[in-house]
């Protein structure tokens, strides 16, 4: 292993740690590198994003909307079932046109939320604090695949993920897996117990009781019962792990012990409209047994029972601290740096500020030669900070990110983006990318001196055939461009 | 080439069988004649999130599929296919493919792996090994390698992150839809001259500068492109948004075979679908995501024209779902699922594999649909008899450790 020196220990900080150095930020982390990010790491967790508003307030515009929707379906079938033979499809549908203003509702949500996010990450001087917040979102993926799921992805890393990156891991934990993000997305808010009180009344009781209902919502069409999909990511993605040592029994078991949690819907109180609620009819009765471990029953005392288990156990800290050790420093991490992130998360008993602070410590994370190649995102991240630029509308990140793989909020599986170069690397995102540099250079670069960002972007990462390059370009804007395409700026 | 016997690899092969050789020697691929090989051209789409192949294919016929799936049977409006087995409605372009002899199923077909994971699934899928991370390359790069020693032949993944199974030593080009670079800028050059001693990003860019040549090429000789067999009517009340994805899927394929019929374009690629998760709401999203694939796949289909009949497309997932809908109608992850094999070299034939049936005794676990046919005899068969891979090099290189998995013969 090589030692990195002053200089080089200051550009690392802030483009490996950080989210890629601003103009000036390198000079500031000179002093003492490791402080400079050590500065970063609070108790109250990461920033939030501006402008962002709560869940409930989300998800109850949501459902009236959806509603709308619904009322407008039904009245255009009763004029086409009035009007034989005329075709009721026919007419445009007029600007307040409820589909419309859902899919419109949905677009602004998620750009404006991603908007106040690329913002704090252009903008911020605590770069590791919110890289380090990116990789726990990441983490805990909720994916605006889904459209419900989408209105609240903002404010699932508002009011789960960011007070919490840096307190213990179980109450980020339980903070995640009970929101109303993580509940829709995958699919806990529809999980009845097949021998809840709710089930029993949806078999049999909901035949005799009022025709009219019966008739908009036939029961024979309506399957009531488990759905397993977030006990097994849970187990899977978010805690122990694929290799972690359960079985399908005990995924089973888990979505067992889940049933009833769900969120607010029009039939419950107003305080509880889209917020995480917990229904005793629709949880599964009795005693539940995962990965060895017996729980009496007990509501949703049994759901906090287990992921409290699931976040103290080793496998866990295996599985997260390799995962941090991937995403920070290398894609294959050596055995000492996740030993060290493993140490220091057994001796706090998974507090994540120690376990950040460990890292920070760990002289395998300031291995000069950059291992990690950018994801998209903190590819575009790093190229607006080392232009030190303010763009105006940052909507237009959006299609860049997508024909880059990496539409906005947009992972396709729970599992999240990937975090290795293999991924990333292809031929088709090389030319993307360079696509980008060059239209986003030809936009920023004004009357800079690209030398001198280059310079302040990499400090003492900057290599001397990308320097020279940068200095022998034909115009301001390709030497910005050769720069922002250069292997070590492409690399953190 | 001795004419008039090797007009056409059907025609070698009825010659042949007039001489009383055997049919396991009539599998052999080595009967093709070199040049013919070169034109031969595979696809993979990989079809992610765990695809539910009662639903691809749901077994009208068998007496437990109404009960197993309830609401979400599919015994009125499944597309005829055979005695057992229909097509999903929103497969149109494949039901017609299937009529015409070019499209068939494999009903219960698995990879080796049963934790029910989709990115282990995923893994094992593409890498083609026997477990989870015994493999770091993707079984198709593997194929390219071992094909490259005989000639030339290049491979194409579609999209902007690069899949695991074309991953590895033989070096593939990749491609999604977008702008086209600037050919006078001088930015290409001077970055090939800063990545020339840079493993990943000197190839990455030359092979991608390289593709963006072609796809300028194909856009200029696709020119006029034949009609769709679905184009006549597309049902007025299709919404605006589902017609607009339907006609995006079909161009993607459609610029695919592009490539692919380009002289020098590559002969194996592979294109992920996302988005088959269906734990929730099945019927609605199942009907966007199979609607399309089968645009993609009518694009692939009417996109390479007369080469189709050198093309075989296999259509696979990581795994089934289970056989009976959950408690909020859909399904969780399962085991064995349906793949497609379409090509316009097809041997007519039933199903590929057995039908386990749905009976409660056959089901694998009591909850999934049983397999009865493993994953890399599929791709093996059609690797040995499409693609000429000879078969030592397939079981020692491409997919080790998988004797038991014996190539499907008979497919081609």
């Amino acid at each position: 292993m090589t030692l990195a020196d002053q200089d080089m220990k200051a550009a690392i900080a802030a483009t490996r740690f950080g989210l890629g150095a601003r103009p000036g930020e390198i000079a500031e982390a000179r002093r003492d590198p490791q402080g400079f990010l050590r500065a970063q790491i609070r108790q109250e967790g990461a920033d939030l994003l501006a402008g962002v508003a709560s869940s409930s307030e989300r998800l109850g515009d949501f459902r009236e909307h959806q509603l709308e929707q619904r009322n407008a379906r039904l009245q255009k079938a009763a004029m086409a079932a009035g009007e034989e033979g005329k075709d009721a499809r026919l007419g445009e549908p007029d600007a307040r046109d409820p589909v419309k203003i859902v899919g419109r509702m949905l677009r602004q949500d998620v750009g404006s939320d991603f908007g106040a996010r690329v913002q704090l990450a252009v903008t911020t001087g605590a770069g590791f604090r919110e890289h380090w917040a990116n990789f726990w979102a990441n983490h805990f993926t909720v994916s605006a695949t889904k459209a419900i799921t989408g209105t609240v992805i903002g404010p699932f890393e508002n009011e789960a993920i960011r007070p919490h990156v840096f307190g213990r891991f179980a109450d980020l934990l339980g903070a995640v897996e009970t929101h109303p993000a993580m509940l829709t997305y995958l699919d806990q808010i529809q999980s009845i117990g097949p021998n809840s009180q709710a089930a029993e009344f949806l078999k049999t009781g909901a035949n005799r009781r009022g025709v009219g209902r019966a008739r908009l919502q036939p029961v024979a069409n309506r399957s009531v019962g488990l759905n397993e999909n977030l006990a097994r990511e849970i187990l899977e993605l978010h805690t122990v792990g694929i290799g972690g040592g359960y079985t399908q029994a005990d995924v089973t078991e888990f979505a067992r012990a889940m049933t009833g949690l769900s969120i607010g819907g029009p039939r419950d109180p107003a305080s509880a409209a889209g917020a995480a609620v917990f229904r005793d009819r629709a949880h599964e009765p009795g005693e539940r047994t995962v990965m060895g471990v017996r729980y009496r029953a007990g509501g949703k005392d049994q759901t906090g029972a287990i992921l409290g288990d699931l976040a103290a156990k080793p496998a866990t800290a295996t599985f997260i601290c390799t995962k941090i050790a991937r995403h920070f420093v290398a894609d294959e991490p050596s055995k000492a740096l996740v030993g060290r992130l493993e140490a220091a998360w057994r001796s706090s008993r998974g507090d994540l500020g120690r376990v950040a602070e460990a890292l920070i410590s760990a002289p395998e994370a300031w291995e000069p030669t950059p291992a990690k190649f950018k994801t998209p995102y903190e590819f575009i991240v790093s190229s607006y900070r080392a232009a030190g630029a303010q763009p105006e509308n940052f909507t237009r990140i959006a299609p860049i990110l997508t024909g880059l793989g990496q539409k906005p909020f947009s992972p396709a599986s729970p599992k999240g983006w990937p975090e290795d170069a293999q991924s990333w690397a292809a031929p088709d995102a090389i030319v993307k990318r360079m696509q980008f540099a060059q239209a986003f250079s030809s936009a920023v670069v004004r009357d800079r001196d690209p030398k001198t960002l280059a310079a302040e972007a990499l400090g003492a990462r900057l290599t001397p055939d990308t320097a020279k390059a940068v200095a022998r370009a034909e115009t301001r804007a390709e030497g910005l461009a050769l720069l922002l395409m250069s292997p070590e700026f492409q690399r953190r | 080439m001795n004419a008039p016997m090797i007009t056409s690899r059907r025609g070698v092969l009825v010659g042949a069988a007039s001489f009383g050789l055997s049919l396991q020697l009539l599998a052999l691929p080595a009967v093709a004649a070199d040049a013919d090989l070169a034109k031969r051209k595979v696809i993979v789409v990989i079809c992610r999130g765990g695809m539910d192949g009662l639903s691809v294919a749901p077994p009208v016929g068998d007496p437990e599929y109404r009960g197993l799936r309830g609401a979400l049977a599919l015994n009125g409006t499944a597309l005829p296919l055979d005695g057992t087995f229909g097509l999903h409605p929103a497969l149109t372009s494949v039901q017609a493919l299937a009529q015409a002899g070019e499209a068939r199923i494999a009903p219960a077909i698995a990879t080796p792996d049963r934790a029910r994971s989709h990115f282990e699934a995923q893994d094992v899928l593409e890498t083609g090994a026997a477990g989870v991370y015994t493999a770091s390359s993707g079984w198709l790069n593997r194929a390219v390698e071992a094909l490259s020693a005989h000639r030339k032949v290049d491979a194409l993944s579609v999209g902007p992150t690069a899949p695991l199974i074309l991953r590895g030593k033989a070096p593939t080009a990749s491609w999604s839809p977008g702008r086209t670079v600037d050919a006078e800028a001088r930015l290409p050059t001077l970055l090939q001259d800063l990545y020339r001693n840079d493993p990943l990003l000197g190839p990455a860019l030359a092979r991608g500068l390289a593709t963006e040549v072609m796809a300028k090429a194909a856009a200029a000789d696709m020119g006029a492109q034949a009609p769709s067999m679905t184009a006549q009517a597309p049902a007025t009340n299709t919404p605006q948004l589902v017609r607009q994805g339907r006609e995006a899927a079909r161009s993607l394929g459609v610029s695919l075979a592009g490539f692919m019929r380009e002289p020098g374009g590559p002969q194996v690629a592979a294109i992920s679908l996302d988005g088959f998760d269906s734990h929730a709401n099945q019927a609605g999203l199942l009907n966007t995501r199979l609607a399309y694939m089968d645009a993609v796949l009518d694009g692939i289909h009417t996109g390479l024209g007369a080469e189709w009949k050198n093309t075989v497309v296999v259509v696979a997932t990581e795994f089934g779902r289970t056989a009976r809908i959950n408690g909020t109608s859909g399904t969780d992850h399962g085991t064995a699922s349906t793949a497609l094999l379409l090509s316009g070299a097809l041997k007519k034939g039933g199903i590929v594999g057995d039908w386990p049936t749905l009976k409660a005794n056959a089901l694998f676990e009591n909850r999934d649909v049983a397999p009865t046919l493993d994953m890399r005899g599929l791709f093996k068969g059609v690797l040995a008899e499409h693609m000429g891979l000879d078969r030592a090099v397939l079981e020692r290189d491409v997919f080790p450790g998988s004797a038991a998995a014996k190539p499907v013969a008979g497919l081609i």
